[in-house]
């Protein structure tokens, strides 16, 4: 079996991907050399002039940094530490209750959001948070004055947690509800015979049982921290309350591809990469410490 | 087995269903409220009055979107989007995720491919240099700036080869010992044994094109070449929000068709609801795969 005169086909299957990934992956990486320069359009990456670290310095200067770094650390590890309790509670409460039919169509229904676009939930989001909307319209049946509340920078940062957690709970739910199909079914008949309540066994078999999912979703999402949801904001935020709602990737995106300020731009976006693959690097390297988890 | 249940257990369980059920009204409600408005009346949508039933039964605001030029053109372009788009992911999901299955002692070379393309998944230049790096290509205006740029999916990749990498050894060896190639293993012997694990990352990429809006908005420098999304995020979405920061707020309601904003926001829906029986009955099976291990 001579397996050496594979490899040629092995490489020729590889290289058409490997060249796309170099065209749209590394040559952009090499772009980022524009993160050292005061780059004009027109003059290109070769005819722009060298300032070495100013971009940095400028980001380090100016107070919007502090502000956006504030918001996007805020708004992130608001939606990881929710991110895990609220699907971890649904997950419970679900496995909890008995008849087939109901679980699987809880199921189908929670999943759904998932797919939707921020896009068009937003639509439907602003939609129903505007003045004359359901939600105002409900809490004027309580006698609670209109709220605006898209653009009222308390508010806000809650909607964008709120509505994150709506779309995404019964996905994430998932992998807590695969956990508990794993557990072992004797485990609970040996807890009845002992006389233990249904609390009582959700205390002490449930929940141990998800002990290492639950810490192993938490280490995965160390990456995250940067990522405030970018798809997310962008569609929901507006100018008046940038103050507590914009993020790194926003301010990216109106600094460079707006007001065209493409070094400075790439600069701020070069950070985050680098601390971005840093904490990566970090949450798979404990990963796979101590729940000997890898991708591959 | 009988169990005698007794009063308290039975109105647990009665609240835990009805707690159920509220969560699953909770999810839905979103989407419910927006059909009713699409088939409301255009003055009781603007006046709020619609919760979850139409107000005034009509159709009115989808015949509105036929005579939308853009409207229907969008649609289109998202559609040749999905289908170049995903084929062409689906074909570098494949060429891609096979080699890499090899171990490496079959295929020395696997775990340099392996880090480059971790590397690119985990590492990028940012959006602007993908923006610059586009621009220069030439590619504003075209669909081949929506396909390309994300043409491999890494994580698609990585999904598809830990399931090839756990097919039987038994069967690649018999294989071999039959003389067959990698092009003849990979077409007529995995291909057709991983057709779940298949069905999973197109799903996934096709979602993926059909709700992609970004690319459209920064590559697509025309309305007549914008992707749905795009149409509704630059029409809908930042209409709506324009209205919220403005101090007109009323005579800005009227003007703009709740209803017609309504209808668009529910056909650009109703793909993913029709692909979505088949998404969930893969996609957990998906989750599952990217976990496996050997």
């Amino acid at each position: 079996m001579n397996v050496k005169s594979y490899y040629k086909h092995y490489h020729l299957m590889l290289i058409p991907g490997i060249i796309l990934l170099i065209i749209f992956h590394i040559i952009p990486m090499l772009g980022i050399a524009i993160a050292f320069q005061d780059f004009r359009i027109g003059r290109g990456v070769f005819g722009s002039d060298w300032i070495g670290l100013d971009n940095f310095k400028y980001l380090f200067q100016i107070h919007d940094s502090s502000l956006i770094l504030y918001n996007t650390v805020f708004i992130s590890l608001c939606k990881i530490i929710a991110h895990l309790i609220v699907p971890l509670v649904f997950a419970v409460l679900l496995n909890e209750v008995r008849f087939m039919i109901v679980k699987r169509w809880v199921q189908t229904i929670v999943y759904l959001p998932h797919f939707l676009s921020w896009v068009i939930l937003a639509g439907v989001v602003i939609e129903m948070f505007s003045l004359k909307g359901i939600i105002n319209h409900t809490l004027q049946l309580f006698g609670v004055e209109p709220i605006m509340f898209l653009t009222s920078n308390t508010w806000f940062p809650a909607i964008v947690v709120g509505t994150d957690i709506w779309k995404e709970f019964g996905f994430a739910a998932i992998i807590y509800l695969a956990a508990l199909a794993g557990i072992n079914p004797s485990l609970y008949e040996a807890a009845e015979i002992d006389g233990a309540s249904r609390l009582k066994q959700i205390w002490y078999v449930t929940l141990p049982n998800l002990v290492t999912t639950t810490v192993l979703l938490a280490t995965l999402s160390i990456g995250n921290v940067l990522n405030a949801g970018f798809d997310q904001i962008f569609n929901l935020y507006n100018p008046v309350v940038y103050q507590s709602g914009d993020i790194i990737d926003t301010y990216v995106y109106r600094v460079g591809l707006v007001q065209a300020q493409y070094g400075f731009a790439t600069a701020v976006g070069l950070l985050k990469s680098i601390i971005g693959f840093i904490l990566i690097i970090i949450s798979y390297r404990i990963a796979y410490k101590f729940a000997n988890y890898r991708i591959f | 087995m009988v169990r005698n249940k007794t009063l308290s257990a039975r109105l647990t369980e009665t609240a835990l269903i009805a707690l159920m059920l509220l969560i699953s009204l909770v999810s839905i409600a979103p989407v419910v409220h927006t059909i009713s408005v699409s088939l409301s009346n255009t003055s009781a949508a603007a006046g709020g009055l619609v919760n979850f039933w139409p107000v005034g039964f009509n159709i009115e605001s989808y015949r509105k979107i036929i005579d939308e030029p853009h409207f229907i053109n969008s649609f289109f372009v998202s559609v040749k989007r999905v289908i170049l788009g995903g084929g062409v992911n689906f074909v570098m999901t494949v060429l891609m995720a096979y080699p890499l299955s090899r171990s490496g002692k079959e295929f020395p070379l696997r775990n340099v491919y392996m880090w480059f393309m971790l590397f690119t998944m985990l590492f990028s230049g940012g959006i602007i240099p993908l923006y610059l790096t586009v621009k220069s290509l030439g590619l504003f205006n075209s669909l081949w700036a929506l396909v390309l740029p994300g043409a491999v999916p890494v994580f698609n990749v990585v999904l598809l080869m830990n399931f090839f990498r756990n097919m039987p050894k038994e069967l690649t060896e018999a294989a071999y010992m039959d003389g067959a190639g990698p092009w003849y293993m990979l077409l007529k012997i995995f291909l057709p044994l991983s057709l779940p694990s298949l069905a999973t990352v197109t799903l996934f990429s096709v979602v993926g094109h059909w709700n992609a809006f970004f690319d459209g908005m920064i590559f697509m420098r025309s309305i007549e070449y914008y992707p749905l999304q795009t149409y509704i995020q630059q029409l809908v979405v930042q209409l709506n929000l324009s209205e919220i920061d403005s101090s007109q707020q009323e005579m800005l309601a009227k003007i703009s068709d709740k209803t017609l904003n309504a209808a668009k926001i529910v056909v650009s829906m109703v793909p993913i609801l029709v692909v979505y029986p088949f998404l969930q009955k893969y996609f957990i099976h998906g989750i599952m795969l990217g976990s496996v291990k050997e």
